[in-house]
């Protein structure tokens, strides 16, 4: 389903890595680790199509990401540093922004699985960073995409959410997903037949 | 994506209520600036009513200046600016729903309390509905300058004096056309041709500008 052909970037005038392939098929997880500075960050940026690689390319279901039409686009969903809720809606409201621009529904019911049931009305902006690494993971859930490109999904997480984002990694690859996730713990997501992407 | 547009465009509204303050902020910059001109100058009615028109269109431009130029940048902090790249709405729709938005709660604001400000200026009552309505087809294509010049300045720390560098030269045609209105307004006469060129400005602007923000966002973001 995401093909990479030799891929390569360079930050300034210093490659972070080159002619990189890999090809991940529909229900399989990669997991991409790598010190800091690797070029994690950089290569998740460009399997989403945020960013174009300095060579190479890669595809979606054989149409380079960069140049998705927008009815192919929302078949990939990226979740980086950033969490992507507007800090003045609440929780609630950012989920139904989600629904409303990739279409479907925001299903509130799985606020509880993530503990934020209390939170539903509260602002963004009053939840801990935890807690909005949790409403985010939730808007993943709300778009329905088949591939997730997650950037480091654990950070600031408590066991039990750690816990919740494997499984929901699991049910996502069973239910004919992709995923490819960028961690420092991959052991966390052990998974046979997992690809594993050394940079 | 009509759908999206009124999604995007209902969010905006939705935070800008909730940050009342910073609404006000470009509002209150154009009151009180405007004031200060009578007060610098000269209170003579003959002398205000020259220079009124003219000084209420430039402390327009830079208040629309002061009121965009960050519409991106927040959006670009939180990571939702990316999520929006990423969704399947095309970033021309999204970023003219954004444009809409603000549009709506800053510079509407502004245009109506233009005539109440242009009678400080002694501008006779009959040259308002001219002056409101230029300004009305004159702010679309202002706000999409702005828009293009925080769009292009989304990687800079400081973005805001760059954007007025850049934007406020090209907002020459917008200020001649306006002023002009005014101008034939005060005189009696019709005051349709350069109304007629600030439409066709608007219109330019609202459909090719989008496009060219989404690009210059897209750089902007990798």
């Amino acid at each position: 389903m995401l093909r990479a052909e030799d891929v390569a970037i360079w930050r300034g005038d210093r490659c972070l890595f080159e002619s990189l392939n890999f090809e991940l098929k529909s229900g399989q997880l990669a997991l991409l680790v790598g010190p800091n500075g690797a070029g994690k960050t950089s290569l998740l940026r460009v399997l989403a199509g945020l960013a174009s690689p300095t060579a190479g390319r890669v595809l979606w279901q054989g149409t380079p990401v960069d140049a998705l039409p927008p009815e192919l686009r929302g078949a990939i969903a990226y979740r980086g540093h950033l969490d992507g809720l507007k800090k003045d809606l609440t929780v609630a409201e950012n989920l139904h922004f989600y629904a409303a621009i990739w279409g479907g529904s925001a299903d509130l019911s799985l606020l509880p699985e993530l503990k934020l049931e209390a939170q539903t009305h509260t602002r963004a902006r009053y939840l801990s960073a935890g807690q909005r690494r949790r409403a985010a993971l939730v808007s993943l859930r709300v778009v329905a995409s088949r591939l997730w490109i997650l950037d480091e999904p654990m950070t600031n997480l408590d066991t039990d959410g750690r816990a919740t984002v494997v499984r929901w990694t699991a049910q996502h690859l069973a239910s004919g997903g992709c995923a490819i996730v960028a961690t420092h713990q991959p052991q966390e997501f052990e998974r046979p037949g997992a690809l594993v992407i050394e940079l | 994506m009509k759908r999206a547009f009124v999604a995007i465009l209902q969010r905006d509204l939705q935070i800008a209520f909730r940050r009342v303050s910073e609404l006000a902020n470009p509002l209150l910059f154009f009151i009180i600036v405007a004031s200060l001109f009578p007060l610098a100058v000269s209170p003579d009615s003959e002398h205000l009513r020259s220079i009124g028109s003219g000084v209420l269109w430039v402390v327009a431009l830079l208040s629309s200046l002061l009121a965009l130029e960050g519409l991106f940048r927040a959006d670009a902090e939180d990571g939702s600016l990316e999520q929006l790249m990423l969704s399947p709405v095309p970033l021309g729709v999204a970023v003219l729903a954004k444009v809409t938005a603000h549009w709506l709660v800053t510079i509407v604001p502004l245009v109506v309390l233009t005539p109440v400000l242009a009678l400080s200026f002694s501008l006779p009552v009959g040259v308002l509905p001219v002056m409101a309505f230029a300004l009305l087809l004159a702010t679309p294509t202002l706000s999409v300058l702005v828009a293009l010049g925080a769009a292009l300045t989304l990687g800079l720390r400081r973005g805001g004096a760059i954007v007025g560098l850049l934007v406020l030269p090209l907002t020459a045609p917008l200020l001649i056309f306006g002023t002009r209105a005014i101008d034939l307004g005060l005189y009696g006469e019709s005051a349709v041709a350069p109304l007629y060129l600030l439409a066709a400005l608007a219109a330019l602007a609202v459909s090719l500008g989008p496009v060219a923000i989404a690009a210059a966002l897209r750089v902007g973001v990798e």
